[in-house]
């Protein structure tokens, strides 16, 4: 029953609310020792699905498991599994970060000198220090996010669920966030964080899953997601332009296709379908006497995977409320 | 700023060298309420303003409807004293039980409490934690309206022990009576619809009793609902222990009736707030 292998498995997960089906059928796994992400526009069921996995929402149909141990029949034992922190401070607002700290590791069974402890270790750990006994209302957003982190570590849970982390930091905050997350992964942790930002699961995530309102419509590494909309393209940039005539000739000769020359900056793309050909092409070249003056290979973007999957750009997505942790 | 959190995040534990358990005893749960009450004194402390209605409110009304009805009611400020103390006294903490249901409803719409709820925690926890701290909140209130009273003149003849046994008495059913506002708390949608069904309730209650005036003047249907009021009751029993008179039907029907809104109201609360939780 109890497998350490996966650290989510999700089937089927449905949550309705009124007549809006949040949730429709959600299947994740996530492998233990990973950072999945959960990638998708507002609205379209990332916090509902993380609700429901972190036991804060009962799921209408499907079935959640931590660890092995069922979301709903064993609440209990999976909240001693994880940690969450959601994407509104889940903090106490009129209590200091020390307080705040040392009530939730009190509550998590620590000794009031463990609890204190922990409290400072944890501060010190996230630059809180300073700030430990001030007011959370003097608090920046960022300092927030990592005091709410913090409160997510006290009992170390091998599974931590990130609601859009670094929704709303400054670029540089962002990527402290970032520099945490692997580093929680090196201790051990599972790490599942659903985003808005292609770029953020690109950088963090093992795999990602793409959700659009209430679906998982793609799923895989980031490479593989990238790769199933088409193929990298070639980029060609000649030293002398007066040869591009000749070059394109060798490029369909090679290729089979045509290249797209853009005159200005005397460069060539070639949709590369096998990556094999490219030294035949370089070879054709030399013979030829074609010298090249830049040579790369571009993929194409998570952007342009969504817009491919889901029919529409992140940024059209139809902003609902039920993204509000329940 | 500094890089978030070094190398000093240390290895956890795997899932396999966990003792997991999927049940909550019962010394967690109190441990975990203890806490939870701890929390909420800690947050009366950080607001201060919270704890005016169990502060200067008590010393507000005792002034100004002792000054105010004295002289009309008694005759005298000095004879007033023993009717109007344990009146305003009740008065001031069953409205500072509102408090427990009001304060309950903002908890539970605060990021916070999502964290709570995804703690191994006892369910009860935050509830039950509240309603133990707020019985501070009623003996503060109980012994500022007293002392207000003994300034202003106030000698009851009960003594030193009368007056403890009636503020203890105040105060179990004050608890007692918050599990009405606990209820609503967790049944309505917003903190000051709450504060709204709350009063609306309360206000008859208290002003309709024997609190500020000497039934007998009543017209007949009021002098009715006066008598039969469970305030009145409480408030007959307040007076005749600090007052070394003999409290025993009106004590033991105040007593009763905390005991029946318990029953009927903390089984219907849990239940609502288990369902929430």
């Amino acid at each position: 029953m109890t497998s350490t292998e996966y650290a989510v498995e999700a089937r089927g997960l449905v949550k309705v609310f009124g007549q809006n089906r949040a949730v429709d059928g959600v299947d994740l796994t996530v492998k233990a020792g990973t950072v999945y992400g959960v990638l998708g526009p507002n609205g379209a069921g990332k916090t509902t699905t993380i609700s429901m996995l972190a036991t804060l929402l009962r799921p209408d149909g499907g079935e959640g498991r931590i660890f092995g141990h069922d979301v709903v029949r064993e609440a209990q034992i999976v909240r001693q599994l994880i940690g969450v922190t959601g994407q509104y401070a889940s903090v106490d607002e009129k209590l200091s970060a020390n307080e705040n700290l040392y009530i939730f590791g009190r509550l998590l069974g620590l000794s009031s000198k463990q609890a204190k402890a922990k409290g400072a270790e944890l501060l010190e750990a996230f630059g809180l220090t300073d700030a430990a006994t001030r007011p959370l209302a003097k608090f920046s957003g960022g300092m927030r996010r990592r005091l709410d982190l913090a409160a997510s570590l006290i009992a170390q849970p091998p599974l931590i669920f990130l609601d859009e982390p670094t929704t709303g930091l400054d670029p540089r905050t962002r990527g402290q966030m970032w520099d945490t997350i692997r580093q929680l992964v090196a201790t051990g942790s599972t790490v599942l964080l659903t985003t808005q930002y292609l770029d953020e699961a690109d950088q963090l995530a093992d795999r990602i899953a793409v959700i659009d309102a209430g679906k998982v419509v793609a799923e895989g590494t980031g490479d593989e997601l990238k790769a199933s909309i088409g193929t990298s393209s070639l980029i060609l940039r000649l030293a002398d332009t007066n040869e591009t005539g000749e070059a394109l000739r060798l490029i369909e000769q090679v290729f089979g296709v045509q290249g797209t020359p853009s005159p200005e900056a005397a460069r060539i793309t070639v949709p590369m379908s096998d990556a094999d050909r490219v030294t035949d092409l370089l070879l054709a070249f030399r013979s030829a006497g074609i010298r090249l003056a830049e040579l790369s290979v571009q993929k194409p973007t998570l952007d342009e995977v969504f817009l491919t999957i889901t029919g529409h750009g992140v940024t059209e997505a139809e902003e609902t409320t039920e993204e509000v942790l329940a | 700023m500094t890089t978030l959190a070094g190398n000093s995040l240390k290895p956890i534990t795997p899932v396999s060298e966990r003792r997991l358990k999927n049940h909550t005893s019962f010394a967690q749960t109190v441990a975990n309420s203890l806490t939870m009450a701890y929390r909420g004194l800690v947050k009366f402390r950080r607001t201060p303003e919270q704890f005016m209605d169990v502060t200067l409110q008590p010393i507000l009304f005792t002034v100004m409807f002792t000054y105010l009805f004295g002289g009309a009611i008694s005759g005298s400020i000095a004879h007033y004293l023993p009717t109007i103390i344990p009146g305003v006294l009740v008065q001031t903490v069953i409205t500072a039980s509102v408090v427990t249901g009001v304060q309950l409803r903002e908890d539970m719409d605060k990021g916070v409490f999502d964290r709570f709820r995804s703690l191994p925690i006892a369910r009860i926890a935050p509830l039950s934690g509240a309603l133990i701290a707020d019985t501070l909140r009623y003996a503060i209130a109980t012994a500022i309206t007293f002392l207000t009273g003994i300034v202003m003149g106030w000698r009851p003849e009960g003594g030193v022990a009368g007056v403890v046994l009636g503020g203890l008495v105040v105060v179990v059913v004050a608890w007692c009576i918050s599990w009405i506002f606990a209820f609503l708390g967790v049944i309505a949608r917003t903190a000051s619809s709450v504060q709204g069904i709350s009063f609306m309730v309360l206000f008859p209650l208290t002003f309709l009793s024997n609190a500020f005036v000497p039934t007998s003047t009543l017209p007949g249907w009021l002098k009715w609902f006066t008598d039969v009021n469970p305030i009145s009751h409480v408030i007959t029993a307040v007076r005749n222990l600090c007052d070394a008179q003999p409290a025993g039907a009106d004590l033991g029907w105040s007593l009763l009736g905390a005991v029946v809104v318990v029953a009927v109201f903390a089984p219907l609360t849990v239940r609502a707030y288990m369902r929430k939780a």
